[in-house]
Order: C-alpha cells, then sequence, then structure tokens
C-alpha cells in the first residue's frame, strides 16, 4: 500500500503528472486518475511477472546441447485455479471502482447551470439560456454544469481532457454530460469522433471563470444586438464559425477561399470557369447556400453547411458588412 | 492419379502462371494468397510511414514540412491504412496464408474440405482488394476503417464502391472459415482425435467459427450502408429519422469479434512456436484449447465497450464493462501457461522464437491496457485517443504481425524446402521490435495527455512524442526491408531443408520439405498428442 501511495504521490507530482495526464480540472478528474494510478501500477506488477518471468526462464533454461533433457509437466490444476482466479477478481475489482466513479459521471445534479452545444462540421457552439450564443464554452467555477449535446450534420464528441469527459453529439438526439470546474484557467475542448476535413481544427477554449466574471461575460454578449452592423459580423464570422475555414487577414485559403479583400473582387472565378464580381448578392448567395458558385480550386462540392434558414436578415447583413471592412 | 514421380513436391508438380490461378491444392491457394497479402502489407505499411511523416511535426498553419497536402489527403491515407490493414492483411493474413497451408497438413488430411470453395475465397479476396484499391482512382474513401454513420452517408467519396469491397472480402472470410470448420470435422487423419490437435488448429476453429458467425452481419450492415447512401431508406441517417448510433452497435457486433479473428490463430502460432523451440509439452494444452473457445464465445457481447461515449445508457456501459473483463480472463489464463511452459524447457533462441518472445513481451502490455480500457470511468478520458490507437497497435501488430512473422519463419522451410538466413532475420526482428516500442510506447503517453486520435495536426505540447513515434516507424520500415531481404535471400539461395529442421512433433513436419502434393506418402495414423517432447 505504501508503495502504492509513492507511486501516486510521483505520478500527481505536478510538473511530472502534466507530462502524463493532463491538470485534474474537477473532483471527479482527482477520482479517474487514483483508478489509473491503481491500474498503472497493477498493470506493471502484472507486466513485471509475466515479462519478468519469461524472461528469467528464457535465461535459465537456455538450450545447452540438442539433447537437452526437458521436464515433461503437462498442467497443475491448483496453478491453473490460481491463475484464472486471482487476474478475475482484480478485473472485478476495477470493473466495479470504474462502475462507481463512471455512476457519478451519468448522474446529473439537479440546478446546474445547462448549456446548449451543438457540433457542427468544424466548430462548437454554445448557447445559453438568455440567447448568447458563442464559439467558446465560457462557465463559472465551483458550480455544476451540465452540457446538453446535439449536432448539426454529423457525430462529434466534446472531450475536456483536463475533466477527463467526453461525450458524442449525436444528430438528431441529446446527450448530456455535467462537471463543476473546480480551477479557473482556459481549457482545450478537442473533437474526438472523426467528422472530416478539419477534425483536428475542431478545438475551443472552455474558459472557468469567476461568478463575476461570468455574469459580466453573459450580459456583454447579449448586448451585441446593440453593436455597429460591422462589430455584429465579426462576433458572428466567430460564433458561426466562419473562421475556422476561413482567412480574413491574410490572402492564404484555408478549408474554403479567404474573406481578405475578397469583397468588390470583379473577376472571380469559380470552378466552371465563369467570373463572377464579389458584391453583397454573391456574398449572400454563398453564405446561405455554398453549393451555388464554387471557388475555382474547391470543389466538387463545396464543404459548406448552407445557412438558409440558420442567420436573420440581420445577421446576413452583420457579415457581408464585415466581410465588406477586410481590407 | 498415378504416383508422382521421384523429387516433385507441390511447387514443380506443374509449372505457369496459370496452374497457379487455377489451382485447388491447399498449400499453393496459401502460397496466392501469401503473395497477394504481402503487396497489400506493402501498400498499406506505406500509407502508415506517410501518416507518420505527416505527423512528425505540428504545422497545419505553418505549412512546413508537410508530407500530406491537407486533412482530406490525411483522412484518406488513414481510411486505407486502415482498411487495408484489417481487410486484406490481419483478418486474411494467418488463416487464409498459414492456415490453409498447415491446417490440412497438421491433422494428416490431404486438402481441406472443399478445395474448389477455397480457390473461391481467394478469387473473392482478390475481387474485393481490386475494387478497395480501384476506389483510390476514383473520389477516394475518408471514412476510416469504421465507416460511422452519418458521416459515411454524407460524404462525397467513393464509400459505396470500398463498403461493396468490404462486402465481398467478407464472402472469403465466411467461405475460408467453413471450409475449416468441416475440415476439422470431417478429415483427421485415422487416431487424430479432437484432444490431439495441435493448439494451432484449434484456434482456427475457433477462429472460424466466429468468422461464419459474425462476418454475415457486417456484410448486412454494409448493404444498409449502401441502400442508405443510394436509396436514402433512413435507417441510419437521422434526416430522414434513422439513428445513425444504430450502425455502430451493428458494425462492432461484427468488429469486435473480428479483433478475436485477428488474434486468436496469432495465440494458436504462439503455442507451437514456444513447444517447440523449448522443446517441452505445452503446459496446460485443455485450458488453452477451451480459453480460445471461451474467448470466440464471449467476444460475441462486448461489442458495447467501444461505445461507452456513444450515448448508450449506464446500464449498457456497465455490463458491457463487465462482459470485457471475463475476456481478459482466458487470454490471462493463455499467457501463463505459455510461459509456464517455458519452464525447465531447453530454450533455443532462433528467429521464430524471438518473434513468440516478441509476442509475449508485447501482448502482456496490449493486454494490461485492454484492461484499463474496459474500465467505464476510464476509458471514458482514453477513448478515441491515441491511448487507444498504441493499445490496439500492441495487440494487432505486437502481437498478430509478431506471430505471422515467427510462425512464417518457423514454417519457411516445410513451405519452400529452403532455410532462411539466421542471421538477417535476426537482425529484422531487432529493428521491428525495437521499432514498434519507440513507435507505439510514445502514443500511450499521447492518448493520457489527451491527444484525440484521427488528427491531421495536433497542439504543440504533443509534438515531441510525436516525433519519437514517427522515428520508431522508420525502424519499424528498415526491419521489414530486412525481412524481405532475408524471405527473398532464402528463396535463391537458402540451404536445402530437411524434413524438420526445428524437431517439431506435429504431423506437418512428417512430410516433405516442400510437401508432395497429397502431403504425405501414405496416410498418416496419429498414436501420440501434438507435443509429446518426452
Amino acid at each position: 500500500m505504501n508503495l502504492w501511495l509513492l507511486v501516486q504521490k510521483i505520478l500527481t507530482h505536478s510538473a511530472f503528472a502534466e507530462s502524463f495526464m493532463p491538470t485534474q480540472g474537477t473532483e471527479i478528474a482527482k477520482h479517474v486518475d487514483n483508478l489509473y494510478g491503481f491500474l498503472l501500477v497493477a498493470s506493471l506488477i502484472s507486466c513485471v511477472i509475466l515479462i519478468g518471468g519469461m524472461l528469467y526462464f528464457v535465461v535459465k533454461y537456455k538450450r545447452q546441447s540438442p539433447n537437452d533433457k526437458t521436464a515433461y509437466i503437462t498442467h497443475d490444476t491448483r496453478l491453473e485455479i490460481l491463475w484464472s482466479v486471482v487476474p478475475l477478481i482484480i478485473f472485478l475489482i476495477v470493473f466495479a471502482w470504474g462502475w462507481v466513479i463512471y455512476h457519478d459521471m451519468r448522474s446529473m445534479p439537479k440546478d446546474a447551470l445547462e448549456i446548449h452545444v451543438n457540433g457542427k462540421q468544424w466548430a462548437w457552439v454554445s448557447e445559453y439560456k438568455n440567447g448568447v450564443k458563442s464559439n467558446e464554452v465560457v462557465v463559472p467555477v465551483g458550480r455544476d454544469v451540465r452540457i446538453i449535446l446535439t449536432a448539426d450534420d454529423v457525430i462529434h464528441s466534446f472531450y475536456v481532457p483536463s475533466f477527463r469527459i467526453k461525450q458524442d453529439a449525436v444528430p438528431g438526439r441529446y446527450t448530456d454530460l455535467w462537471f463543476r470546474a473546480e480551477k479557473m484557467g482556459d481549457f482545450h475542448v478537442f473533437c474526438t469522433e472523426f467528422c472530416g476535413t478539419s477534425h483536428s481544427g475542431m478545438i475551443t477554449k472552455l474558459r472557468v471563470v469567476s461568478q463575476e466574471d461570468f455574469d459580466k461575460w453573459l450580459t456583454a454578449e447579449s448586448e451585441v444586438s446593440t453593436l455597429p452592423l460591422a462589430e455584429r459580423g465579426a462576433k458572428l464570422f466567430q460564433t458561426r464559425a466562419c473562421a475556422s475555414c476561413h482567412n480574413v487577414d491574410n490572402p492564404a485559403a484555408k478549408v474554403g477561399p479567404t474573406m481578405y479583400k475578397l469583397f468588390g473582387l470583379a473577376d472571380h472565378e469559380m470552378m466552371d470557369g465563369s467570373k463572377v464580381t464579389a458584391d453583397e448578392n454573391y456574398l449572400r448567395e454563398s453564405i446561405l447556400n455554398s453549393q451555388a458558385k464554387i471557388v475555382k480550386g474547391f470543389g466538387p462540392r463545396s464543404a459548406m453547411p448552407a445557412f438558409q434558414g440558420q442567420l436573420s436578415e440581420v445577421e446576413v447583413n452583420a457579415l457581408i458588412e464585415y466581410i465588406k471592412g477586410l481590407k | 492419379m498415378g504416383h508422382a514421380p521421384e523429387g516433385s513436391n507441390y511447387i514443380n508438380v506443374q509449372k505457369g502462371l496459370w496452374s497457379w490461378l487455377t489451382t485447388l491444392d491447399h498449400k499453393r491457394i496459401g502460397i496466392l494468397y501469401f503473395v497477394t497479402v504481402m503487396f497489400f502489407f506493402l501498400v498499406g505499411g506505406i500509407a502508415a510511414l506517410l501518416l507518420r511523416g505527416e505527423l512528425f511535426a505540428a504545422n497545419t498553419t505553418a505549412n512546413v514540412g508537410q508530407i500530406l497536402a491537407n486533412g482530406d489527403i490525411y483522412n484518406q491515407v488513414l481510411t486505407y491504412h486502415g482498411a487495408i490493414m484489417v481487410f486484406m492483411v490481419i483478418v486474411p493474413g494467418i488463416p487464409a496464408i498459414l492456415g490453409n497451408f498447415f491446417l490440412p497438413l497438421q491433422i494428416g488430411a490431404k486438402d481441406v474440405a472443399f478445395p474448389k470453395l477455397n480457390l473461391a475465397s481467394w478469387y473473392c479476396l482478390m475481387l474485393g482488394a481490386a475494387l478497395a484499391i480501384a476506389t483510390m482512382f476514383t473520389t477516394r474513401v475518408d471514412t476510416g476503417w469504421t465507416f460511422y454513420t452519418p458521416y459515411s452517408i454524407r460524404t462525397g467519396t467513393a464509400v459505396s464502391m470500398m463498403v461493396v469491397a468490404a462486402f465481398i472480402m467478407g464472402m472469403s472470410s465466411i467461405l475460408t472459415g467453413l471450409n475449416f470448420i468441416v475440415t476439422v470435422h470431417k478429415l483427421r487423419a485415422p487416431g487424430m482425435t479432437m484432444y490431439r490437435m495441435p493448439l494451432f488448429v484449434w484456434s482456427l476453429y475457433s477462429t472460424a467459427i466466429i468468422q461464419v458467425l459474425a462476418t454475415p452481419v457486417l456484410g448486412i450492415t454494409l448493404l444498409l450502408l449502401v441502400m442508405e447512401r443510394a436509396f436514402g431508406v433512413g435507417i441510419f441517417d437521422p434526416k430522414l429519422g434513422g439513428d445513425p448510433v444504430l450502425f455502430q452497435h451493428f458494425f462492432w457486433f461484427y468488429s469486435h469479434p473480428a479483433v478475436y479473428i485477428m488474434i486468436l490463430p496469432a495465440m494458436g502460432i504462439i503455442s507451437e512456436l514456444i513447444t517447440t523451440f523449448s522443446k517441452k509439452t505445452i503446459f496446460g494444452y485443455t485450458a488453452i484449447a477451451y480459453s480460445s473457445l471461451g474467448i470466440a464465445a464471449v467476444s460475441f457481447f462486448v461489442w458495447g465497450h467501444h461505445m461507452f461515449v456513444s450515448g448508450q445508457s449506464e446500464v449498457a456501459g456497465i455490463v458491457f464493462s463487465f462482459l470485457t473483463m471475463l475476456v481478459g480472463v482466458p487470454t490471462a489464463i493463455k499467457m501463463f501457461n505459455w510461459i509456464s511452459t517455458l519452464y525447465k524447457g531447453s530454450v533455443e533462441f532462433r528467429t521464430p522464437m524471438l518473434y513468440a518472445l516478441g509476442f509475449l513481451f508485447l501482448f502482456a502490455i496490449g493486454g494490461v491496457t485492454g484492461i484499463m480500457l474496459a474500465v467505464t470511468a476510464v476509458d471514458v478520458h482514453f477513448h478515441d485517443t491515441y491511448f487507444v490507437v498504441a493499445h490496439f497497435h500492441y495487440v494487432m501488430v505486437g502481437g498478430t504481425l509478431m506471430a505471422i512473422m515467427g510462425g512464417f519463419f518457423y514454417w519457411f522451410p516445410k513451405m519452400f524446402g529452403k532455410m532462411y538466413n539466421e542471421s538477417t532475420a535476426r537482425l529484422s526482428w531487432v529493428f521491428i521490435f525495437i521499432g514498434f516500442n519507440v513507435t507505439f510506447f510514445p502514443q500511450f503517453i499521447l492518448g493520457a495527455m489527451g491527444m484525440p486520435r484521427r488528427y491531421f495536426d495536433y497542439i504543440p505540447a504533443y509534438e515531441p512524442l510525436n516525433r519519437i513515434s514517427t522515428v520508431g516507424s522508420w525502424l519499424i520500415g528498415i526491419g521489414f526491408l530486412f525481412g524481405l531481404y532475408t524471405i527473398i535471400n532464402g528463396l535463391i539461395s537458402g540451404q536445402k531443408a530437411p524434413k524438420n529442421p526445428w524437431g517439431s512433433k506435429t504431423l506437418e513436419w512428417e512430410a516433405d520439405s516442400p510437401p508432395s502434393v497429397h502431403n504425405f506418402d501414405h496416410e498418416p495414423v496419429v498414436t501420440a498428442g501434438p507435443y509429446e517432447y518426452k
């Protein structure tokens, strides 16, 4: 037992621990790490027995001559029962231990702050009760948070390594997970269900802030509708995840063509060789139905979802105003 | 058929490509599989090197030293690596190459029960493989080898064609399994009771049961996916009221047992190698034989452990976690039995034995990490990270591929009548074994740190370990080049092999090297078990 505590201490010692497991952002993360530490030690001992035994035997019983006499041992019932039952007991212990923690993970707390998070190729959009939308997830520290997940297009998976939690976001249904962040700071959110071209770019921040800052942020975000059109467009460009596929400050293409100096371009070349002028109507059409005109080099199908019915008139205007200003 | 002339064997009895393409001889069909699977392995291996090359640096934004142009191409290479290695290399690998060749020899039969079906199964694999490779010249496929819906319904790539290819290759697997079951039951030589069968035969038998029972489910699932894409029937597509998670249930109902299609025959080979090269009877013959059947049976009820975070209920997660623990027990039993077999043996470090010991080493690590992943709460963190990638490579490559290599060098003298060069073979083992650990051990740590799998790019914190991993992949590549050299060199200028170069006790070593067309001059009569080293 002492040995285990020592190993655990080493494993959880700040700098060393972070190179193996990410920061423990929640209480559950600590529980998972304890179990993982136990599994590591048990595995290490098993491997020492198995691999050590193997190495010991092959060295000790190395062939001396081709006529070596070997023992004729067919089986040993007691030994065989022993090495069936002992692993079974260990397996059942870790199974039960895992069950207890898993049950905690799956039992949604009452009165939690609920946030809807929607996965889409290739961004997360979180939506708060007061209508605020963001492509980051901002939560107050020390409070139960329940994330209600779904997806627009394909299956995504919401993964916060520092919280040791993960849940698939499935189109057509809701799934959920909960956590209570114990530390303030920024944590990575990864998509862990393969979702295509920019799967590895579908990363966002989970920002844990004080309750006070959280309230401030929520109020500020809800006042977006009073911002000037272009500034509002800039916000939308982030929250609707346009930015994950389109550059705005340099002429290089990402997944989609750049928006930089796009507006007003007179000879914008399309896949079929035709040329269009990048005016308000072109932008509007491309936002609402990206398949209509596909820029040369980005076919045969556009990877961009259609935003028809997803953006209000004002929001489309705001985006166009913003793109106009990218010079 | 008259008596074959003196010195005639299955290789020189007929000449010309046509005689090979129309052969009904299980040994020649085994060689056909060998040549083609080797080719697929080369293609899948090149894909692996490209993936690792791309992951050498975190570079999407900087565009420095990128090997693959963009995420789409990376996803395609990843899909071909997985699909080729699973459907075209590891699933057919041991049963179709070594099983075809040695199952009849080990039970004293002239051939498998249905020789024409046997050839048909090779043509099925070829047809499926040709289709699969042909997709590379169309819009390609980018779903990963798992074809998860609804991504596989929505993507504009050649999914339907690839899925039809996998369906046809599944047919090949079913036919081989059927053939083996009947062969084991009906064609054993006089005196070859079930309990005198070599453990390799037991493992092939268990594998065959899974192949016959599980593969049809994959076939149906893949056809449903094609119908979904072609006609929009709405079984899996949420837009039409379907359930995308249902696909995962169907898919893993096959693909989890399929994991044992890949590993059980490997375990069989290990039993042969360890007894031969320690000159000792196997410890716990019945325990090993029954644990193969046990694994085969329980493997049908653990598929949900791939889906702990898919949205399945908490109860389902717990039940599947529990059942997965049960699969761990027979696997542990086998490990202990093999290691006990070494006790008081006479251990000779020939290349096949090195591969067997390498198997034990890597499979121990693959096994304990498998238990970690079976623990629900821990799997929530590790699911779909590099920890899983490392785990299944330790089992599939560290386990199955090591066993294929060991088995191949072990039976090389029997298959071709020539000896391979021991020192270059050992050199290839050193590179593969070390390279393997350098490649995949860091991936456990990457997974624990939270790096998700199937990532074209990653955050800079993951870079150092990814670099080490990529260097390891080069070592593995070099190892296989040495292995290929050893094989070619052995075929061209190897010394003539005696009947039984290793002093094994199983029946195939009583046939000539290489065996005659009918395997044995007279029908063998078996009077003892397979490992009577007294």
